[in-house]
């Protein structure tokens, strides 16, 4: 029987990441991460593993390109601002091929923002992130389970992909303890014989993003996009509550995931049929999922803890077929369920007196 | 018939791209020798810079990782905490080491990782156009100080021996100048201390080799040796900073 215990969302992360081979661990401290370099500090070394503060986030991502080009399962962690500054090393590692996990707990922005849970770096994190025709992958948890076995994947999507995998959380889902159960973790590894661990009895290796032929970049890219491609097909994942009857999708990830999944039952019962749509990779995005869902007539309701910045994607999905509106709280705010359920019934309310489709994205606060 | 002159097996068979005169290939072929004289090129990982040596990758026979401007000691510092018995290197030119990556090499010789790096200074940007660097002596021209480096404005060239020797980590800090006969042997010798200091597992090491770029300079390949002889040398002293 697995163990039970009481933990942190941080410290799951930790653990799942050890549990899913990762050792070596560059960091650098910021709220709200802190517990993941602290706990870090304390288990890895117990793991067999490396930690090490770095002097600046530039340079943590840096030597998890170093450490990750030796071969071995690495990470880094951060939060928003801290993010940022990383994304010359994440372009980097996604030029050079190179796998890496990163976790970024979301704080509210721009700029230095405050310590509170947002959703505001999706662009961030689904975009790329740096500079250049990339893409990193994108595991979004909404649990403190969630936070342990989708760290520990991270590390097998990030070897198989040879590309960098996100594990983007935010403060509530961070600092949040729940019980949760330890499972048992395999590690997937791939051989890695492009490895730059010294060049005994092979021909030597280069870890490099330079192509300084056109056409050679050119391929490399292609080569990048193609994993995307297979990505799409085999990793995207999300979760469906209650949509099978739905009239009203909800659409949502990590914190304001858990507060939908309250407004799904709030307004079932008041007579309205909500249901949720839990993306659970956001790169690369249950597209078909979504469309699916709009082909049968669903109306959806995008909630972020930003000002509207996933539900581009929900309309990408849905391609007019359907009416897509959003509700955002941003600088911190989680919404509470009240407020989502006055926007499911406004819709609810629209869809019985008229059959216009809205675009636009609703007011917010 | 006897062998006296060969490439270092830790050197590839390709043609570099440097410029008629210039040393980054002098010092990449000691770099060579001195792994093939420690026997450990199958341990080496060596990190290349961005900058004119942004292809060394491509002139040695070793492992080599490409790092970005400046990081090239956090990258260094990332193989050598997970692989302590690899030989690990960093190339690095004066902007990428004393501007972008200032930082990155005072906490890795802070840290007194075990790594070695071998630092170009030859006061300039060479490989985009010749621009101001931090070593940029006083009153010397480039295309972003076109009247001459200004203490007043473009403050004063950075010396970054005498300020890593301000700290514990490092157990040997070294200037040289390849410039002529002596200078030569003196910097082959620096930089093969430097890497069996490393593979003494005590500290931090890194050799500051006084070079030219007779192509910002303007001047011929000679002319720029004594250019670094005349200029450089006096500001920059030459010696061991640090030796434990």
């Amino acid at each position: 029987m697995a163990e039970r215990v009481l933990m942190k969302g941080n410290e799951a992360i930790v653990r799942g990441a050890i549990a899913g081979g990762c050792r070596a661990f560059f960091g650098y401290p910021i709220t709200p991460q802190n517990e993941i370099p602290e706990c870090m500090s304390r288990l890895m070394p117990k793991a067999g593993g490396v930690f090490l503060q770095a002097e600046s986030e530039l340079a943590a991502i840096s030597m998890v390109y170093g450490a990750a080009a030796a071969g071995v399962r690495t990470m880094t962690s951060s939060s928003s601002p801290g993010i940022s500054l990383k994304q010359e090393g994440i372009s980097y590692i996604a030029g050079a091929e190179l796998p890496c996990v990163i976790a970024n707990v979301q704080r509210g922005g721009p700029g230095l923002g405050n310590i509170a849970a947002a959703q505001s770096d999706y662009f961030q994190s689904t975009r790329g992130g740096g500079h250049g025709d990339y893409r990193t992958l994108v595991l979004a948890p909404w649990s403190v389970m969630e936070c342990y076995t989708l760290t520990a994947e991270a590390f097998d999507i990030a070897d198989e992909y040879r590309n960098p995998c996100l594990v983007l959380l935010d403060a509530v889902i961070g600092q949040m303890i729940e019980a949760i159960e330890i499972p048992d973790w395999k590690p997937k590894v791939p051989p890695k014989p492009w490895t730059t661990t010294g060049a005994k009895g092979r021909p030597a290796n280069v870890v490099n993003s330079l192509y300084i032929i056109p056409s050679d970049l050119e391929e490399v890219n292609n080569r990048i996009q193609a994993r995307y491609k297979h990505a799409a097909e085999h990793l995207t994942r999300a979760q469906s509550i209650r949509t099978e009857d739905a009239d009203v999708v909800l659409v949502a990830y990590g914190c304001s995931a858990r507060v939908c999944r309250s407004v799904v039952d709030m307004a079932r019962g008041e007579g309205i049929r909500a249901g949720l749509l839990r993306p659970i990779t956001l790169y690369p995005f249950p597209t078909r999922e979504i469309d699916a869902l709009a082909e049968r007539g669903k109306r959806f309701l995008v909630v972020e803890m930003s000002s509207g910045q996933m539900v581009e994607d929900v309309r990408l999905a849905v391609e007019g077929k359907s009416e897509v509106r959003f509700y955002g709280r941003t600088g911190g705010v989680v919404p509470a369920p009240a407020e989502i359920v006055e926007q499911v019934k406004a819709m609810a309310k629209a869809s019985s007196g008229s059959t216009t489709v809205n675009r636009q994205p609703t007011t917010v606060n | 018939m006897q062998k006296v002159y060969e490439r270092p097996e830790s050197m590839a068979d390709v043609q570099m791209s440097y410029c008629p005169g210039c040393l980054h290939g002098t010092v990449h072929r000691m770099i060579a020798e001195v792994i093939d004289e420690l026997g450990v090129r199958e341990q080496v990982v060596g990190v290349c810079p961005v900058g004119c040596a942004v292809f060394m990758y491509e002139y040695m026979s070793c492992d080599m990782i490409e790092a970005a401007h400046g990081r090239a000691p956090a990258v260094a510092t990332g193989v050598k905490r997970v692989l302590p018995d690899s030989v690990v290197f960093t190339y690095q030119g004066d902007g990428d080491l004393a501007a972008i990556g200032t930082a990155e090499i005072i906490h890795a010789a802070a840290r007194g990782e075990r790594i070695t790096t071998i630092f170009i200074n030859n006061t300039t940007y060479g490989m985009t156009g010749g621009q101001m660097a931090p070593t940029t002596l006083l009153g010397q021209k480039s295309t972003t100080c076109p009247t001459g480096r200004e203490a007043m404005r473009e403050g004063f060239p950075i010396r970054v021996c005498e300020l890593l020797a301000t700290l514990d980590g490092p157990i040997y800090l070294a200037r040289v100048a390849p410039v002529n006969a002596a200078g030569l042997v003196k910097t082959k010798n620096a930089i093969k201390k430097a890497f069996q200091k490393q593979l003494e597992g005590r500290g931090f090491s890194l050799v500051e080799v006084l070079c030219n770029c007779p192509t910002q300079l303007k001047v011929s390949p000679i002319d720029s040796l004594k250019w670094v002889e005349e200029n450089m040398v006096p500001y920059y002293p030459l010696g061991e900073f640090v030796d434990r």
